[in-house]
């Protein structure tokens, strides 16, 4: 018995017993579900195993979806805490618990499956490829991030949530202020889903780099491309220190060695220093891809093409490099000297500028434009107001010495939410709405969509406005509760309502998905919005090899001009086409790392050297494999073509 | 047979041998901490960048102006990360 007293929870409530006995009715009615339909087959041959690029961007999707929800219920449990003085809905430990795990899974587990989702979709078909260059390793990227996603949110029912806060610092994170498992899952399950992430940005940068159709130069590719390309870069080089990082903490916790720690030599502060290094880059990692997906939406509905195609490239270019530089501005009170605050505050107003250029380029896009009113037109619309603001009050908390001031208030809680909101999650949602017939065929109710759309921005802004009064009147995050006299209580009830607003507006998402499955036409055709670029170039549903012939290209917008300007995309005559074979080792392997990150969390050491033998055995399976792919014959090719055109 | 010849491939192994030499004069000779880094870690750039252009061939192909962007970003993400860190946490701290 005394083996499994370290899966308790050790500081139980009925909300945990709660969500304990609904994950396991609901992992039930899955497998109930699966064997009932007799869908396990299906789930195998089509998914688990699968390496195309369209359906591991729409498990990327589903997962996202997912976590924004749980996410999304740890905020409103948050905000119902703190909508009244002295409320007793949850005990501090749960607060913070909550508050850590909202962090991590929105950003990690919500945000960048969101962006790598739309990416895995979109980027092939815009530079006209067949799939990415290694794809079974992005079957593998996608398993590593569920597993750590699931391994991190087995951490709520399992052994204790991490409650040190999503940037975990030491020392309070170390093992005598942070005694449970919670800090070990964060440690591990992060590292699991950032090699995933690691590997996607390699195998993006590859794909770009060298897939793209004859005759797209780089300064010829579509501009959700390029703020992929600059992503992945930004991924690539950032992600390995947020490893080194994590291994160190790991180190700390489990193996008593002194890194971090106050005392021995280790140096508390040099966590912080490394998680900014990578968590900074990490915000633009974030929100380029919003900028590309914004780029591409503005244009469309606007009907011109985008104003200062060059600007854009090169204030991205810059966005990558000064991201890199401008990390101490996360920690100005930490304690070092006027000189450094002061040249990353330089650097931290510096960045403002490129952002700015392209905020301008957006708005001169629009200007005389033949504007449509189309839900991701309206995200897009909504967001450049708001994400202004949250941009500009960001500049305020990057000049150092006023950064004292607002230093963990809620002030820095509503400016970053000001920013990532609209700069990412309008994105997405923008992004998702434009795709979607792309994806599935048919399109998101119009009506029901500008609803949510109308509540997710009008709550997003009463959520987080009335922080930044409270912030500066003295409200600190993270504070479970406050008196009365504080006078908080207005601003917090506020925010309560804003957040409920928000919850609204994304179950009529949830809505809108049910009701256009049912309802929606699918004779939509394969350019419903009378779009731009490649994508919507090639048949809906998309056919497994993306294009039969190879498009070939003279312009950023060729699609367009295919259309009104008379150029010809598909010269080629078809041919057999060559595609990676399934494989069920990507899966197999994540699983293993996912019992690896398990026995690691609870130091069952057996658990640990049998899965890494698992995982060697997978690396050398696939060493000695002789894997040449498969050809789809010319008849197999000219049979799907005419379907997709009409003909039976 | 001069085409057959690796000259360059020679020559720059000979010349991370003598990189070698001179890094390992900081334990022959008796000389200052901040002097021996000095040699070191100038070898050690001059090294990789060697092992980079003439043995992992990236100058070679189409494509080296995009494998060196690759490189320098690197150099400089790298460089900017050590410095950076070094002075917030230990030469701008009061």
């Amino acid at each position: 018995m005394e083996f499994f007293e370290r899966f308790a929870i050790p500081h139980p409530s009925p909300i945990i017993y709660a969500s304990m006995v609904a994950i396991g009715i609901t992992l039930l009615a899955i497998i109930a579900g699966l064997t009932f339909f007799k869908k396990w087959g299906y789930l195998w041959r089509e998914w688990l195993t699968t390496v195309d690029h369209k359906r591991i961007g729409i498990m990327y999707l589903i997962s996202a979806l997912l976590m924004l929800f749980r996410g999304g219920v740890d905020a409103l449990m948050m905000r119902a805490q703190l909508a009244t003085p002295e409320a007793q809905l949850l005990d501090s430990q749960h607060y913070n618990e909550i508050f850590t795990t909202h962090g991590v899974v929105m950003i990690i587990f919500m945000a960048m499956a969101f962006i790598i989702a739309l990416m895995n979709f979109v980027v092939p078909l815009q530079i006209g490829a067949r799939d990415v260059a290694f794809p079974r390793l992005n079957a593998l990227s996608f398993w590593l991030y569920f597993m750590g996603a699931m391994l991190f949110n087995l951490s709520f029912v399992i052994g204790g949530s991490p409650s040190s806060g999503w940037t975990s610092y030491f020392p309070l994170a170390g093992n005598e202020f942070s005694p449970s498992v919670g800090t070990n899952y964060y440690m591990i399950a992060i590292q699991i889903a950032g090699i995933g992430t690691l590997i996607t940005g390699i195998n993006f940068i590859v794909t770009i780099l060298k897939m793209r159709a004859p005759g797209m130069k780089l300064m010829k590719m579509p501009m959700f491309t390029w703020s992929a390309l600059i992503t992945n870069l930004i991924i690539t080089f950032a992600f390995p220190v947020l490893t080194v990082a994590l291994a160190m903490g790991t180190m700390d916790r489990l193996f008593g060695t002194q890194f971090f720690t106050t005392g021995n030599g280790g140096m508390d502060m040099l966590w912080a220093n490394l998680f900014w290094v990578w968590g900074h880059p990490e915000v633009y990692i974030l929100v380029l891809p919003a900028f590309g997906i914004y780029s591409e939406i503005i244009s469309t509905f606007a009907k011109r093409n985008l104003y200062g195609y060059k600007s854009m490239v090169a204030s991205m270019v810059i966005i990558s490099l000064l991201s890199f530089v401008v990390w101490v501005h996360h920690f100005f009170t930490m304690g070092q000297g006027a000189m450094v605050n002061s040249i990353f505050s330089i650097t931290t107003m510096a960045i403002a500028v490129p952002t700015g250029i392209k905020i301008f380029n957006w708005l001169f896009t629009l200007y005389k434009g033949s504007i449509r009113f189309t839900v991701p037109m309206m995200y897009s619309l909504g967001f450049l107001p708001i994400f202004t603001i949250g941009g500009v009050t960001g500049v305020m908390l990057g000049m150092s010495a006023a950064d004292y001031q607002y230093h963990n208030t809620m002030f820095l809680v509503a400016h970053f939410h000001l920013v990532i909101i609209p700069g990412v999650v309008f994105a997405m949602l923008a992004g998702l709405t434009y795709w979607w017939p792309k994806m599935f065929g048919f399109m998101l109710n119009e009506r029901i969509g500008k609803w949510a759309f109308w509540f997710i921005s009008v709550g997003t802004c009463v959520a987080f406005f009335p922080m930044f009064i409270s912030g500066l009147d003295g409200q600190a995050r993270r504070m479970y509760t406050y008196s009365e006299s504080t006078g908080f209580g207005f601003w917090n009830m506020l925010s309560f309502v804003g957040a409920v607003a928000l919850a609204i507006g994304f179950i009529i998402i949830v809505y809108n998905i049910y009701y256009s499955t049912r309802y929606a036409s699918r004779d939509i055709g394969s350019d419903p919005w009378d779009a731009r670029s490649l994508e919507w170039a090639t048949h809906t549903p998309v056919p497994e090899y993306n294009f039969a012939t190879i498009p070939e290209v003279d312009s950023s917008e060729a699609f367009w001009d295919s259309k009104y300007n008379g150029h010809k995309l598909f010269k080629g005559k078809l041919k057999e086409i060559h595609m990676p074979n399934n494989s069920g080792v990507p899966f197999i392997m994540s699983a293993l790392f996912f019992v690896l990150g398990f026995s690691f969390i609870f130091s069952i050491w057996i658990g640990v050297i049998v899965s890494l033998l698992g995982i060697c055995a997978c690396l050398m399976h696939r060493s000695f494999e002789k894997d040449h792919g498969r050809h789809i014959s010319l008849e197999e090719v000219e049979k799907t073509e005419s379907e997709l055109r009409g003909g039976k | 047979m001069k085409e057959l010849f690796p000259l360059k491939q020679v020559m720059g192994f000979v010349f991370s041998l003598v990189l070698t030499a001179v890094a390992l004069s900081v334990v022959m000779f008796d000389m200052s901490f901040a002097m021996g880094m000095t040699i070191l870690l100038i070898t050690a750039f001059v090294q990789a960048m060697l092992q980079l252009m003439v043995f992992m061939h990236a100058r070679e192909t189409e494509d080296s102006g995009l494998i060196l962007a690759n490189v320098y970003y690197g150099v400089f993400i790298a460089v900017v990360t050590v410095f950076g860190s070094l002075l917030a946490l230990i030469w701008g701290y009061m």
